[in-house]
């Protein structure tokens, strides 16, 4: 029987499953004009996580076995998750309203998908992460198709689903054979069995390739990026805010812990991948996203090239280049969340005004919504006094420190690149004036709260990264024993 | 007569798993595809029980029994999302299902 201390260092998860509970049996419960008090209880639900992640901090160490392990690492990947949750939920609680869609079970999935990711943060044991992985993956392939009779978010849902199932198969049948190759379905056991040479390594590198297919699937990084501008276009804009945060978060979480577990010298056997990867990503994400025309598309695109920009992170290989990583992560998270909460606002009902032409004119119809919107993308560009610029400056300056300038430099023509197509939607917003009638709705106030929340999260990271960053480097050292 | 040991498993296990992409990469059905998912997940399921066979440790079976139940679920979302779409479209051929292009 596991003890109080064990329970409570599962306490985040624990949480968000009886909010998202409770939510599913109060839904039919209340009545139809005071839904709203779901979107609040699902609130309380994300905080008191996040509350319960530095709880569960207070008390660091294994549980259940080995199964969870609560250190830095898990901890700061459980209070981005929770953050993601909360804000995705404040977002969300206009457009809901606005197109009139179940909000009971929106604030459900969006918690039980919370509930997964922060699972894959502190699970160290492939079991327990492909669990994490699968519950937050189905909860978002049905966010996905919420908007169920629209068909191109059907389509959204559909392409989201068969892919990720498809990857997760293969992530799957790379567990498999790790089990089959070590013996051991836990990181330390699986590095000890690597390191002792007992393993069979065929094996291993097999399910290791497997494994890395799997989640370069789930993180959207080329050459498995296809589906991620299909998928985010046609999602219900809240949704794709929290698609393109979260559970690329989490991904990357596990993709850290795993790789940075098991594998002994990653960067020797695995260099040449990630780097690959990367370069791929970063070029491939930046190149399609100039010729875009709608906004939500070209939003997709970038996330590629922000998934790439991390890889160069990993391809360093070292303690400083997984912080910088994780900050990078943090970072994006809160700018390109902010910049979709603008987006799903400004789209309307139905989404009909997503095509950056619709952006025309903004700034002067609506100079609040404007403003923010050009804080996020300048931070996406990585403009100082951002959050996004130092977290490009961190991972470039990992890439240097670890004889990589070449990748470094690559990268950042690769930002230049990128600053073209952020500062057209500027440009749009500012100086043309609009050529058809678009309908912009008085801005709620909880759509508010959420864009100042995320737009200070970004000036904070942007200004005083300080905290968050020793955090980072503190915990990016995995156990290894 | 020769026994049948954890590579006699695996080959037929990375039969399955081949047979499963080519599902998913070739055929145009949706309900195919899903099925093609659910052949690759069975094919897992082989591999860990042949071994936890082979280890003598019972945490492949364990793994099995939730690779079983996830794949459930799964099944059970996608077909929900299938009967979304078809409400839609009318259709489960996956090649007519191509608004989001550019």
């Amino acid at each position: 029987m596991p003890d109080s201390a064990q329970i409570l260092r599962l306490l985040p998860e624990i949480l968000l499953s009886v909010f998202g509970t409770l939510i599913m049996v109060l839904d039919p419960l209340t009545g139809r004009n005071r839904k709203a008090l779901l979107g609040v209880l699902a609130l309380v639900g994300a905080y008191c996580a996040w509350i319960g992640a530095l709880v569960s901090y207070a008390n660091p160490g294994p549980a259940f076995g080995g199964m969870v392990t609560v250190d830095g690492f898990a901890t700061f990947f459980r209070l981005l998750v929770c953050a993601i949750g909360f804000l995705t939920v404040l977002a969300s609680m206009s457009y809901l309203e606005r197109n009139e869609l179940p909000q009971g079970e929106y604030y459900a999935l969006v918690l039980f998908g919370v509930a997964g990711q922060s699972l894959m943060a502190v699970s160290g044991e492939l079991v327990l992460i492909f669990l994490g992985l699968e519950i937050s993956s189905i909860s978002t392939y049905i966010l996905a198709g919420f908007l169920r009779e629209d068909a191109k978010s059907n389509e959204a849902s559909l392409k989201y689903f068969f892919l990720g199932s498809f990857a997760t198969a293969f992530f799957l049948y790379g567990v498999a054979l790790t089990y089959g190759a070590t013996g051991s379905t836990k990181l330390v056991v699986i590095r000890q069995a690597m390191e002792g040479k007992d393993a069979n390594v065929v094996l291993a590198v097999i399910a290791g390739a497997l494994m890395f297919v799997g989640l370069a699937f789930k993180v959207s990084a080329a050459p498995f990026q296809v589906w991620t501008p299909d998928v985010y276009q046609g999602a219900p804009s809240p949704v794709t805010a929290y698609l393109s945060t979260g559970p690329k978060a989490a991904a990357f979480a596990i993709f850290l812990r795993i790789f940075f577990t098991t594998v002994p010298q990653t960067g020797v056997m695995w260099g040449w991948l990630l780097w690959t990867c990367a370069l791929l990503s970063m070029t491939i994400g930046n190149f399609a996203a100039l010729v875009q025309t709608d906004i939500k598309r070209m939003l997709a695109y970038s996330s590629i090239a922000h998934a790439g920009y991390v890889l160069v992170a990993f391809t360093s290989c070292t303690p400083i280049g997984a912080a910088a990583a994780m900050f990078y992560l943090a970072a994006y998270a809160f700018m390109n969340l902010g910049a979709f909460t603008v987006v799903s606002h400004l789209s309307g009902r139905r989404e009909q005004y997503v095509a950056i032409d619709h952006y025309a004119g903004l700034g002067r119809r609506r100079p609040f919504l404007a403003a923010l919107l050009t804080i996020f993308l300048l931070s996406l560009v990585g403009i100082p006094l951002t959050g996004g610029f130092f977290g490009k400056f961190y991972i470039f300056r990992a890439a240097v420190n670890a004889d990589l300038l070449w990748l470094a430099v690559l990268g950042l023509l690769n930002s230049a690149v990128a600053a073209y197509y952020y500062l057209k939607v500027i440009v749009v917003m500012y100086m043309q004036e609009p050529k058809e009638e678009v309908t912009i709705e008085p801005v709620p106030a909880t759509l508010a709260a959420t864009l100042v929340l995320a737009a200070g999260a970004v000036f904070f990271l942007g200004v005083y990264p300080g905290p968050v960053l020793d955090f980072a480097t503190r915990s990016a050292s995995f156990s290894r024993q | 007569m020769h026994p049948i040991t954890t590579v006699h498993y695996l080959f037929l296990s990375a039969a399955l798993l081949l047979v499963g992409t080519i599902g998913v990469l070739t055929r145009r059905n949706i309900v195919v595809i899903l099925m093609s998912i659910e052949l690759i997940l069975n094919a897992v399921n082989i591999n860990l029980i042949a071994f936890s066979r082979q280890l003598g440790n019972v945490n492949g079976q364990v793994f099995a029994i939730f690779v079983i139940t996830d794949a459930a679920a799964e099944a059970a979302v996608g077909l929900g999302i299938l009967i979304a779409l078809f409400r839609n479209k009318e259709t489960v051929n996956a090649d007519e299902v191509d608004i989001l292009k550019w």
